[in-house]
């Protein structure tokens, strides 16, 4: 779900001068409802932390120390680098890495194989893979759960035709977090590479092909620049819903590994009870993901400039 | 016209009545249904129950906005205590609750709520663990079940997701005091959760009962009455009374500060406080009440269930909240612990 | 030489299958098991509908009846107030021409798309708890409004975009005011994607969890945060039943959305 440019074909000017009457509801709603909170959570990074929750308004970078800096268990030793939460946060990366690419290895296969069938096979291909897009995350998250635990359906059908002679273990694994991340986010990467594919050229594939490129070589080096920015916007619709998720490692991980959505929450409705540091770890995801959005958005301008 | 009164006097009042709610604030799984509906039979009150599950989800809930939202909620011992100080206890006297004299000798002057001036009990219970007899069949009176568990636990073991409670069944393994200061106790409290980590499947207070029927633990730290629940779901299970002790708790029903429907609160103490009421509660959570006459209502299979009846001489220890300076070190514990 | 067939890769077929199956094996494992007899979850009972029928009448219906209606009451009003606001937004957006803010107004609608939701999540709990407002549906509603927008925008502007303003220039040409060009030539014409739209963000509310449960108010729940608290305590059977009505309605929505995309496309 690339977002469509402004402007476009239709650059009308009908409503010119009412502009700021038709937006008017977006700001406020937005603004109101997401602008300044997020404002908010960014001052309440930089307070001091009430005992057991809530916030002193004093100005404090004691949330970002705690993050980047190991004072030690009783915060009177020499300050070395903290690496828990960047461990966290790496990890939480490194899945979320690791998700997109497995999606984008079962992904670009299926988007290519719907777009080149006939026009109408294809809606009927591509509504059979959103429809499972359109059922509930929680409830695929759980049927994910039920299908992998030790003793569920696919360790029963391993063990009864004798695969195995002991249930795989996956419950509870960082592998189950990565499975359900997958799992999860799988259409958000088949649907734009799907539309990319669908309004690629085949004659740029018969000219590689005049000149004697293999079918592997025409992928690597006409296809695959071609629908590149289909495979970028899929990346990153899969890559940072990935990167906060908290429904698979809570249901699928036994929230025995923090990944960053799990370390957020926690800070607010567990134990710990440390607003400022769950909103400087909130920041510092958000910075995360506005870097890569960034780079992304420079990687468009300069392929719409070239 | 005396007659056309009273009659409209009573449809006035029960008009009124049915307009009156309770909002309360509870664990999961710990409320009956049909109990909340003999409830609202009696007293028109309708009730809407919301449920945590753990006493500092609790306290984080309440400290995020919700206090001034719920009439009543159902604190452990020493969350009553920390509620208390944080001054977000609403309190009452005891004869605006006419069955308060119902209250069991040894429940009334308890150190969390002296006289019992804003809490009433609900239930009360241990805390330990229990193990699945088909994986392990040796001893499994020790806390070294969860804290250095044998080969055929190892990788299998659910632990609550509770600082209070795992924290001081871990303290008890090591014999060293609660809410101590000494750094090298605290360093050797650290190293050994750390550690046992490795063993352990997952964190959990709301799955520890699935997760023993279902198979995915083969041991977990677990509530009795909970753990009489998986057994009697039909999971092969067994609830350890530990040499180092098992942890005792209480929870109760606690008038909130800023209570939006303070009467129907004390209603519905007053309501539990009746025995057959208590004990219907009783016979479902299946841990103990502290109401007096409670015994002749009572489900046989709850009150001589073995997890309701720890072996002479067991051990017993209360959670105790820290003071601050010393709960940092123990939330820094837990987060180290969680990474 | 042969001729290649430059649309066909051998094994792409294969990954399609089985991303299929991937896709759909934990769904039909669950509405499979919703349909066991027995109690327990993993072992096969027979087939019966009694789930089901613990769904509507068992113990546990009326807070899931009541969670059902909060999600559906909180879809309704967000996603329509989404719609409203993101149709009004798109006519901004494609029919006034250049004017200031225009690229930070459209940085603001996807606003919501580039903040991770659990940092949104936590930023409307902060804010809520920071205003003292924890009234009721009252907060979910006003934060998947924001967070709907550009869901329903997405569809709407995509229509636009193929919508050209020739028709409505003939109709004022004709003496129409703005405002009768609006209601009947270009509104008629948007219908589709506002349509589209408006499923979009309602399917998007209605599948929030973590949104929702840091600003819930007391008492209220719905059917996501219902289910959660029920799951963490057991996949039990009747949550299976309700998974599986889940994914009947959303067979049936997306179909829906098709057709009438479809019939969209027919009349342009």
């Amino acid at each position: 779900m690339a977002a469509m440019a402004p402007g476009g074909a239709s650059n009308s000017e009908i409503y010119k001068g009412n502009a700021g009457k038709l937006l008017l509801p977006t700001w406020l709603v937005i603004g109101f409802f997401l602008l300044i909170p997020v404002a908010l959570m960014a001052i309440y990074s930089f307070l001091t932390k009430e005992f057991r929750g809530g916030v002193i308004w004093e100005f404090s970078l004691t949330a970002y120390d705690q993050f980047f800096l190991n004072r030690g268990l009783f915060g009177d030793e020499p300050p070395s680098i903290e690496w828990t939460y960047i461990g966290i946060f790496w990890r939480s990366i490194w899945q979320a890495g690791l998700a997109t690419v497995l999606c984008l290895l079962i992904g670009f296969p299926t988007a290519w194989f719907i777009a080149t069938r006939a026009p109408r096979d294809r809606t009927i291909w591509l509504l059979i893979v959103t429809v499972p897009y359109w059922v509930n995350l929680l409830i695929r998250t759980v049927s994910m759960k039920f299908l992998i635990r030790d003793e569920g359906p696919l360790n029963a059908l391993l063990l009864s035709t004798g695969i195995i002679d002991a249930p795989l273990g996956l419950i509870n694994t960082n592998l189950a977090v990565q499975l359900g991340l997958f799992y999860s986010y799988l259409p958000f990467m088949v649907l734009p590479v799907y539309a990319a594919v669908e309004r690629y050229d085949f004659a740029l594939s018969e000219a590689a092909a005049d000149l004697y490129a293999s079918r592997w070589t025409i992928l690597r080096l006409v296809i695959l620049p071609v629908v590149k920015p289909g495979i970028i916007a899929g990346c990153i619709l899969v890559f940072v819903p990935s990167l906060g998720a908290f429904l698979a490692p809570d249901l699928l991980g036994g929230a025995k590994s923090f990944m960053i959505g799990s370390l957020i929450e926690e800070q607010f409705k567990g134990a710990a009870g440390n607003w400022p540091f769950g909103a400087a770890a909130a920041m510092i995801l958000m910075t995360i993901v506005m870097i890569v959005l960034l780079v992304y958005a420079r990687s468009q301008t300069r392929e719409a400039k070239a | 016209m005396n007659k056309f009164l009273a009659t409209s006097l009573i449809a006035l009042t029960a008009s009124a009545a049915s307009a009156q709610e309770l909002k309360l604030y509870n664990w999961f799984e710990y409320m009956p249904q049909e109990l909340l509906d003999k409830f609202t039979a009696e007293t028109g009150i309708t009730v809407t129950m919301d449920t945590y599950d753990s006493n500092e989800a609790l306290l984080a809930s309440l400290k995020a906005g919700k206090l001034g939202a719920y009439d009543i909620a159902v604190p452990g011992d020493y969350m009553v205590k920390i509620l208390g100080d944080e001054g977000m206890l609403g309190s009452f006297t005891p004869d605006e609750i006419p069955n308060h004299g119902n209250i069991e000798e040894q429940w009334l002057n308890v150190p969390f709520d002296e006289g019992r001036k804003s809490s009433v009990p609900y239930q009360w219970g241990s805390t330990s663990f229990a193990v699945n007899r088909d994986v392990f069949d040796g001893d499994i009176n020790d806390t070294a079940i969860i804290f250095s568990p044998p080969e055929e636990l190892a990788g299998k073991i659910n632990v609550l997701d509770t600082s209070g409670e795992t924290l001081t069944l871990a303290s008890m393994h090591l014999a060293i005091p609660q809410c101590t200061s000494d750094r090298d106790q605290l360093k050797a409290l650290n190293a050994l959760v750390t550690e046992a980590k490795a063993s352990w499947a997952s964190f959990g207070s709301d799955v520890a009962k699935d997760v023993l029927t279902s198979g995915d633990a083969a041991a977990g730290m677990i509530w009795n009455g909970f753990s009489a629940k998986a057994r009697n779901e039909g999971a092969n299970i067994e609830y350890a009374y530990p040499k180092q002790g098992v942890i005792v708790w209480m929870d109760n029903l606690t008038l909130l500060k800023d209570a939006p429907n303070r009467d129907s609160a004390l209603a519905f103490m007053n309501f539990m406080l009746e025995p057959e009421n208590a004990a219907a509660l009783t016979n479902f959570a299946q841990y103990s009440g502290g109401v007096k006459g409670m015994a002749e209502f009572l489900d046989p299979e709850v009150a001589n269930s073995p997890e309701n009846n720890p072996p002479e001489g067991t051990k017993t220890v209360f959670v105790e909240a820290c003071p601050e300076e010393i709960q940092v070190m123990y939330d820094a514990i837990w987060t180290n612990l969680k990474k | 030489m042969k001729q290649l067939d430059l649309r066909r890769f051998p094994g792409f077929f294969a990954i399609t299958l089985a991303c299929v199956f991937v896709l759909y094996a934990p769904l039909m494992v669950v509405a499979v098991y919703s349909f066991n007899e027995s109690t327990s979850i993993t072992r096969w009972g027979g087939f019966s509908l009694s789930w089901y029928a613990d769904v509507f009448t068992g113990p546990e219906s009326p807070k899931f009846q009541r969670a059902a209606l909060n999600s559906l009451i909180i879809a309704v009003l967000a996603g329509s107030g989404a719609t409203l606001i993101a149709t009004s937004a798109a006519v901004a957006m494609h029919r006034a021409g250049r004017f200031k803010a225009k690229t930070a107004s459209f940085a603001l609608i996807n606003l919501p798309l580039m903040v991770p939701e659990v940092v949104t999540a936590v930023a409307s709990l902060i804010f809520f708890t920071a205003i003292g407002f924890s009234g009721g549906i009252g907060t979910i509603l006003l934060a998947h409004l924001a967070f709907c927008i550009p869901f329903a925008y997405l569809p709407i502007a995509a229509r636009m975009q193929s919508i050209s303003d020739s028709y409505e220039q003939a109709a004022m040409d004709l003496y129409a005011t703005p405002k009768e060009a609006f209601r009947l030539i270009l509104l008629p014409l948007m219908m589709p994607g506002i349509f589209s739209g408006f499923l979009l963000a309602f399917i998007i509310s209605l599948d929030d969890f973590l949104i929702t449960n840091f600003v819930k108010g007391a008492g209220v729940e719905t059917l996501p945060t219902a289910i959660f608290g029920a799951v963490k305590q057991g996949i039990k059977p009747n949550i299976m039943a309700i998974s599986t009505l889940m994914l009947g309605v959303s067979v049936v929505f997306v179909t829906l959305s098709w057709l009438i995309g479809r019939s969209g496309q027919k009349t342009q």
